[in-house]
């Protein structure tokens, strides 16, 4: 029945990276590719590439996030498309 | 019956060229430079999950030994037990211990994205720092904001 947690997080996955590219607000796009990269983590555990799996968590889900947001700070938070 | 085969099983792949798509539809397309950096984040994400979909296999687990398994395969015999591995299986002399590539997933995949997040996560960072960079010296991340500044001679 792995199929079925694994399509599940497949549809999210698309759902994600969807409203993060459409949502005006930048931060709020920055959290949900956190969620995106997540999803991502949590893919690759059921995949049984558990390696790649923490080092996305760390990295993609971690550092990638709070880059997005330093720089969303340090810039402007509006976007127009 | 036979479409929803062909989608069912291989589910990541057409999920992988969708991913894909909109990361690439994201870089052309988006004005907002912080945009276009998420979406590039997205392409290459998009491609690591490409490289791991190749290396699963049906029922085999994480590419891991258990301790009596290393034990045995580290005994006295164990760096000449390893070159006779004719049916994919490695033997030991002592224990009856069975070692048989086809329960692990690949791990040469693994190793490899391994070194693509990282990279990743370096451009990503290279281009908030020009994005960062440009919103100094041109009060905007709009990109065609930037062009029409530039344009008109500043």
């Amino acid at each position: 029945m792995i199929w079925i947690f694994d399509s599940i997080i497949l549809i999210f996955l698309v759902v994600t990276a969807i409203i993060s590219l459409q949502v005006k607000d930048l931060l709020s796009a920055s959290m949900i590719f956190g969620v995106y990269s997540f999803l991502m983590c949590l893919l690759w555990a059921g995949m049984a590439a558990v390696d790649v799996a923490f080092t996305e968590a760390a990295v993609g889900a971690g550092v990638s996030a709070v880059f997005l947001i330093a720089t969303v700070f340090r810039t402007s938070r509006r976007s127009s498309d | 019956m036979e479409l929803f085969e062909a989608i069912s099983t291989k589910i990541n792949y057409w999920v992988y060229i969708v991913i894909m798509m909109i990361g690439l539809f994201a870089m052309i397309s988006k004005n907002n430079l912080i945009k276009k950096l998420i979406g590039m984040s997205i392409f290459q994400t998009a491609i690591i999950l490409f490289y791991v979909s190749i290396g699963v296999k049906e029922g085999a687990t994480i590419p891991i030994l258990y301790h009596d398994q290393v034990h045995a395969a580290h005994g006295d015999h164990g760096e000449a037990d390893t070159s006779h591995g004719e049916h994919g299986a490695v033997e030991s002399h002592e224990a009856d211990i069975h070692i048989n590539p086809d329960d692990f997933t690949n791990p040469l995949v693994h190793v490899l994205m391994l070194t693509a997040i990282v990279v990743g996560v370096s451009t990503l960072g290279v281009g908030l720092a020009i994005t960062q960079k440009l919103h100094r010296e041109f009060g905007s991340i709009e990109e065609h904001e930037i062009l029409e500044i530039i344009k008109s001679g500043k």
